[in-house]
């Protein structure tokens, strides 16, 4: 199969940032993430300029800005002073965009933000820059206080008191394993090695539906960098990689031109903030392979290998990047960094419940009315984040199941709306937390269809090592695609079970081993539909088109 | 070397002046064995697909065996083999996409072209790819012709806008 992902943006000249000299009365955020900008908001951005600039407001800002969150309503334009968004602001629509300009000149108009429970039942801590500054200008994040949690630990914190900080924070890996993020670092730290040590930020976001880690790279990309060089100051590391996925060509050259100005700056680079620390980091982009997200392969893919999996242990911390101790974190985990530095361990772990703490990062997407990026603290119930954040389904739609965790997680019926998300009570659903994917689904919707789905996607991106991954899912694939159409028995549903106990159990990482979590969490909850394709030949959701039985084709009794 | 007797006569030589491009970017990554997928991604942005030859060429570059520089353009899905069409048209695959219709703008396309996801229509005008996810799952289903993302998209609309190429 040949994949391709989004487009890079066509070289145009570009307008600057309109930034008054004096004091600003109101600025216009527009939001300029992968969503809005497939919606023309760059011509947005360019008509707004044109139109305060026409009316002479000179006390006025236009800046570019990264995620606002609400990618289903955009183009976005934030007016952070008056605590207004203003959604659908079409390039082509005249009257949107004089209201965007109204608003700035003092008059009303937009969504209240306050009120409106899309963002005010949000806690932002990963996503606290982003729709806030211009991820292009390094200057922006420093005048929010970016780099300050660096200099800070450089200067007045020893590599053990960085540990405890992230220790006593109990933040636990953004990733989808929850693996307690201090415990990482520790062993890190811990690990003596006379040639270096590296700090890997995983990137590699592959989840289908999930775009979290994309969204904080191109909103907030210094932010990455400090964690990352905080990082690397806990653990003794001096040297970076940022693997990101080539599908995410925006996100690649945000990057760029941070790691650049970060280093123009002296905020990477050597003797960081007059301190004897080095970091500095370079980028290596993926190339279309699911399961380079899996910390052995990612390593092999930054080598230049196949992104093959080995065995562990020895685990990354001990035996890495090129046979040296390496800390591989994902972008959010990383982006959580800074503030847990700047405000303390205490103020963090005030945030969730029970074992998971903090805050986590969700793409809300498929059936539900506000499509897009949220951040709430973990312990949450579905029902909050579906219906509360996410307003529900579109239309009065009825409720079926959510799915999180991807082509490793599984899907949640109704009757667990009230569950609480973290990563046990997800985990006990049959579930995983995931990178952060969580997508809605409807009564239109085949829960044996979306199982196929996934279970295609595993047997697509499985690497090919291992015999239970490469065969097992090729293998439920077939008998899944044979239930869709109406031609399987209930021992082939049998065999299913069977084989989904053994490729959970015998695969050699975790793509294999979570491939049958789809399937097994929608035979849990939603048997009846197996059993209707199965014994009534019928799909009752309409998805699936049956076949005449092979038998019944067989005897004449039909054609096929 | 053997070639594909269909093979386009494009096929890059040896004497072919964008190879000066790859060649600054291997000096630039100093020509180690692990820039191999970053100078493949560099190659492929140049030529717009890796043959045999190009493969050859990465491999006597940067030291690599020919055969491991074959298993790595092979592995990765991003890296394709053959020339892509005068068009592309990519249908997103995402979760979000997949149950808001994907699959039917897949089976209108190939009623429409006759060809399926990988393939480029006998004329070579018009390559169709699918994507994992776009991570534009506000706009399911999506799909992207030339660079440019459309998204809410129906059946008809796909091939309305396929026929106006």
């Amino acid at each position: 199969m040949s994949e391709a992902g989004t487009p890079t943006p066509a070289r145009r000249r570009r307008q600057e940032p309109l930034i008054p000299d004096g004091p600003v009365r109101a600025s216009a955020h527009v939001c300029m993430a992968a969503g809005c900008l497939s919606m023309q908001a760059d011509t947005v951005f360019d008509s707004l300029c044109e139109r305060v600039t026409a009316r002479g407001l000179t006390d006025v800002a236009v800046k570019r800005v990264g995620c606002l969150g609400l990618c289903a309503a955009g183009p976005l334009v934030a007016v952070p002073q008056k605590g207004r968004i203003y959604d659908h602001v079409a390039a082509d629509d005249e009257a949107a965009l004089d209201g965007v300009v109204d608003g700035l000149a003092g008059g009303e108009g937009g969504r209240p933000t306050a009120t409106d429970p899309f963002f005010s039942h949000q806690v932002k801590v990963v996503l606290e820059h982003c729709g806030q500054i211009d991820p292009e200008r390094v200057e922006d994040y420093v005048a929010v206080g970016g780099y300050e949690a660096l200099t800070k630990a450089v200067t007045t914190m020893t590599p053990a008191e960085v540990l405890g900080e992230v220790t006593r924070s109990g933040i636990r890996g953004r990733g989808g394993a929850g693996y307690p993020t201090g415990l990482k670092w520790t062993t890190v730290a811990k690990t003596d090695s006379a040639d270096g040590k590296y700090v890997v930020c995983n990137g590699d976001e592959g989840d289908p539906g999930a775009f979290m880690d994309r969204s904080v790279l191109e909103s907030s990309p210094q932010q990455v960098l400090e964690g990352m060089a905080i990082a690397g100051y806990a653990v003794g590391a001096n040297h970076g990689y940022v693997y990101v996925r080539a599908e995410y060509p925006l996100a690649v050259k945000r990057l760029t031109t941070a790691i650049r100005q970060a280093e123009h700056a002296g905020l990477l680079g050597p003797r960081i903030a007059d301190s004897s620390f080095s970091f500095d980091v370079e980028i290596r982009i993926g190339a279309g392979a699911f399961v380079c997200g899996e910390e052995t392969a990612l390593i092999a893919s930054i080598e230049g290998g196949r992104g093959t999996p080995r065995p562990r242990p020895p685990y990354p911390a001990a035996s890495g990047l090129w046979g040296k101790p390496t800390l591989i974190n994902n972008v959010e985990t990383l982006a959580s960094i800074p503030t847990i530095i700047n405000r303390g361990a205490e103020w963090y772990s005030a945030i969730g419940s029970g074992k998971s703490l903090g805050t986590k990062v969700f793409a809300l997407a498929g059936s539900v009315v506000n499509t897009g990026l949220i951040e709430v603290p973990l312990g949450l119930t579905l029902r909050e984040i579906v219906f509360d954040i996410g307003g529900g389904l579109p239309g009065g739609g009825k409720f079926k199941a959510v799915q999180t965790g991807g082509p490793s997680g599984g899907c949640m019926p109704e009757s667990l709306l009230d569950m609480s998300v973290d990563y046990e009570s997800l985990a006990q659903a049959g579930s995983i937390m995931g990178s952060g994917g969580m997508i809605v689904m409807d009564d239109g919707t085949c829960m044996v269809d979306v199982a196929k789905f996934f279970m295609d996607f595993c047997r697509e991106e499985s690497c090919g090592k291992c015999v239970p991954c490469r065969v097992g899912t090729t293998q439920m694939y077939r008998l899944l695609d044979r239930i869709t159409r109406g031609l399987a028995s209930r021992d082939e549903l049998a065999e299913l079970e069977s084989l989904a106990g053994m490729v959970r159990d015998t695969s050699l990482c975790g793509l294999g081993q979570g491939s049958p979590n789809p399937v097994v969490s929608t035979l849990r909850y939603f048997r009846d539909e197996y059993m209707a394709h199965i014994d009534d030949h019928v799909c009752p959701a309409g998805v699936c088109k049956m076949e005449p039985r092979e038998a019944a084709v067989a005897a004449g009794e039909v054609a096929r | 070397m053997t070639v594909a007797a269909d093979a386009p006569p494009a096929s890059p030589t040896r004497d072919d002046k964008r190879w000066r491009q790859v060649d600054v970017r291997v000096r630039r990554l100093g020509a180690r064995p692990d820039a191999l997928i970053e100078v493949l991604h560099t190659v492929q942005e140049v030529f717009g697909y890796l043959d045999d030859d190009a493969l050859s060429y990465v491999s006597e570059a940067l030291g690599v065996p020919p055969s491991r520089v074959l298993g790595v353009a092979t592995f990765y899905s991003h890296f394709v083999r053959k020339p892509q069409g005068e068009h592309t048209c990519v249908v997103c695959m995402g979760t979000a996409c997949y149950i808001n219709g994907a699959a039917a703008l897949l089976n209108r396309i190939h009623d429409t072209l006759g060809i399926d996801a990988g393939g480029t229509t006998p004329d070579g005008r018009i390559s169709l790819l699918r994507a994992r996810c776009l991570g534009a799952c506000s706009m399911a289903p999506a799909v992207v012709i030339d660079d440019e993302v459309h998204g809410r998209i129906s059946p008809d609309g796909v091939q309305e806008m396929l026929e106006a190429l």
